[in-house]
């Protein structure tokens, strides 16, 4: 039998093994670096001003974002209200009607596509289906922006969970007389509740940050957000708009938003794995 | 009492529920068509006026209102080129330290970081990338480049920080996070008994990850690489904080540029022109195909690789 030399063998492998490290080190770095870059230019930011005070024009002092943090949490809940019910549901069709017909890979094919495509097209989309037609850009139409891309996130999670029941927890439910409906709102949803809450989290998480989105419907707008039917005051839109003033308190004021908005994420996801682990044990 | 079959109340309900839940379903159907249809609708005067030759012109001027794609669509694939050929190594590897090499309670901590990080919000990105990296990029890597391997027409000029090499850069930071956290998933399901087997016959850790277990997760692992291809295409805030908002050409990996998704967010707004916005929307319609192409090139090598590899699902 040849045998094979092994010191090359080895001087490669504990070659990648130290390329490996560093890779590691390198990218922990990197996002370790942008992490406390945010964290410490936001913090100079944030004050009570901030939370309660309106924007000031440049250069004068004091002035807030609270119009935009009020206003991106109307938008977002709005969008979480419509997104939320007809992804379940699509999702619902998807794991309990959907699973072997014609009609059910179609629109799982729709779902995975859906999810692919770039947040700034969905905005695009909606200007062309609201914003258009009605004249005007508006609260609403970056609502239903945020919603079009929670869906296929919110259909998918909640096909997956809802695919982890056992079918003899179905086939038990529907062995004592309950009707389809009812097996599946009481007995599957039940046994994949936390599995769904997560999916939840995630999207709003997911969504919350979007700003390409908003950018053709929600716009923004210096002033309190009153309804929803005229451009809406949020914060990842003013960040973007401030970011690109040439005024330093506009680029500090956006520092802080930056941070909100990173931390109310990051939040909502350690809320979410919080969520699901709690029910694993 | 009736002789005809009834319908109980509860199949009734039972009807009513499934058809709600099909009306949900087909409403993700039509928003694909609608998207797809919408976008077309919008983009035909721009399509009536330039045609296929709207891909191969770089010109665009709102003044004269002479528009084509070809510089949006240049900065979009370099760009995207750069982020592919940093982050796919950097995730691979990283992925291996965790599932092979680290300590389990490093791997623990540090792949739920990444996941973490893989949900920063990309104007988070874009923010740094603007006020933190460009200026870094600036005074430090560009000189470097430019000092050492200026001879290549792609490291030449001015360093501006911000521009094509910057978004790429961060573009690759961006997919970073999110492919390691699916390239790890993908090398924590190869059994360890496979491993194993190889690791007794005398495989070194690169062996057995090169020659088994990257081969057990390819469906995975292309998995992975088109999720973060598709994400680095269309990805908006953080390159258009950085890449400068040019519509020139520019062999140097220096200069500003520009990607389909950044000239939308830049000047959608702007555009008061009826086939400034056509154009505009025309450009939206370039980005969806190419990201559909993605998917679908996606779905059908995987097809391959399951017929070749006959790996399971």
């Amino acid at each position: 039998m040849k045998k094979r030399p092994t010191m090359g063998r080895k001087v490669v492998d504990a070659a990648v093994k130290a390329f490996s490290l560093l890779a590691s080190l390198l990218g922990i770095f990197f996002l370790g670096w942008i992490l406390l870059e945010v964290g410490r230019r936001g913090l100079g930011a944030l004050s009570v001003d901030f939370f309660t005070q309106l924007p000031a024009p440049p250069g004068v002092a004091g002035g807030g974002l609270s119009s935009a943090i009020f206003g991106t949490l109307l938008i977002t809940v709005v969008a979480t209200l419509i997104g939320v019910p007809i992804g379940v549901l699509a999702g619902v069709y998807l794991a309990e009607f959907g699973k072997h017909n014609r009609m059910g890979a179609s629109v799982r094919f729709a779902v995975n596509t859906l999810m692919g495509v770039p947040s700034i097209l969905i905005g695009l989309f909606v200007y062309t289906i609201l914003v258009l037609p009605l004249g005007h850009f508006s609260g609403w139409a970056g609502a239903v922006a945020l919603a079009i891309i929670m869906l296929p996130v919110v259909a998918r999670t909640t096909e997956d969970m809802l695919g982890l029941v056992p079918d003899s927890l179905r086939e038990s439910g529907l062995a004592i007389g309950a009707p389809r409906w009812r097996v599946t709102l009481g007995v599957v949803f039940k046994a994949a509740r936390s599995g769904l809450v997560t999916g939840v989290l995630l999207s709003v998480a997911r969504v919350s940050g979007e700003t390409a989105p908003l950018l053709f419907t929600a716009l923004s707008s210096p002033y309190w957000p009153t309804s929803l039917s005229g451009p809406t005051s949020n914060l990842t839109v003013t960040i973007f708009n401030y970011a690109m003033s040439p005024y330093k308190d506009w680029q500090q004021a956006a520092w802080g938003a930056s941070l909100l908005i990173m931390a109310c994420v990051l939040a909502l996801n350690i809320l979410a794995r919080v969520a699901f682990k709690e029910k694993k044990q | 009492m009736s002789l005809l079959p009834h319908k109980s109340r509860g199949e009734r309900a039972d009807q009513s529920f499934r058809g709600l839940t099909l009306i949900a379903a087909a409403s993700v159907l039509l928003l694909m068509v609608g998207l797809l249809v919408e976008l077309a609708l919008n983009a035909r005067q721009a399509m009536g006026r330039f045609g296929l030759r709207f891909l191969a012109s770089d010109a665009w001027n709102p003044v004269t209102q002479e528009f084509g794609a070809l510089s949006s669509v240049y900065g979009t694939v370099v760009s995207t080129l750069i982020a592919m050929l940093l982050a796919v190594p950097l995730a691979l590897v990283i992925a291996l330290f965790l599932v092979e090499l680290a300590h389990p309670t490093v791997a623990r901590i540090v792949g739920s970081a990444i996941e973490l990080l893989a949900a920063v919000p990309s104007i988070i990105f874009g923010m740094w990338g603007l006020f933190v990296f460009a200026p870094f990029m600036a005074t430090h890597v560009q000189p470097f480049l430019g000092e050492h391997l200026g001879f290549l027409p792609l490291f030449q000029g001015a360093p501006m920080g911000i521009g094509i090499l910057t978004s790429g850069i961060i573009l690759a930071l961006m997919i970073l996070p999110f492919m390691t956290a699916v390239m790890r998933d993908v090398f924590k399901m190869v059994p360890s008994v496979v491993k194993e087997a190889a690791h007794g016959m005398g495989s070194t850790t690169w062996e057995v990850t090169r020659k088994v277990t990257v081969r057990y997760g390819a469906i995975g692992l292309v998995g992975a690489l088109f999720l973060g291809l598709g994400r680095a295409v269309g990805e908006t805030m953080a390159v258009t904080f950085v890449i400068g908002n040019s519509h020139r050409i520019n062999p140097s990996l220096f200069s500003a540029g520009n990607s389909i998704a950044s000239t939308l967010a830049n000047e959608f707004t702007e555009a008061s022109e009826p086939l400034y916005l056509s154009s505009l929307v025309y450009l939206g319609l370039v980005l969806l195909l190419m990201t559909l192409a993605i998917q679908l090139g996606a779905q059908a090598w995987l097809r391959h690789i399951k017929k070749t590899l006959g790996g399971s699902a």
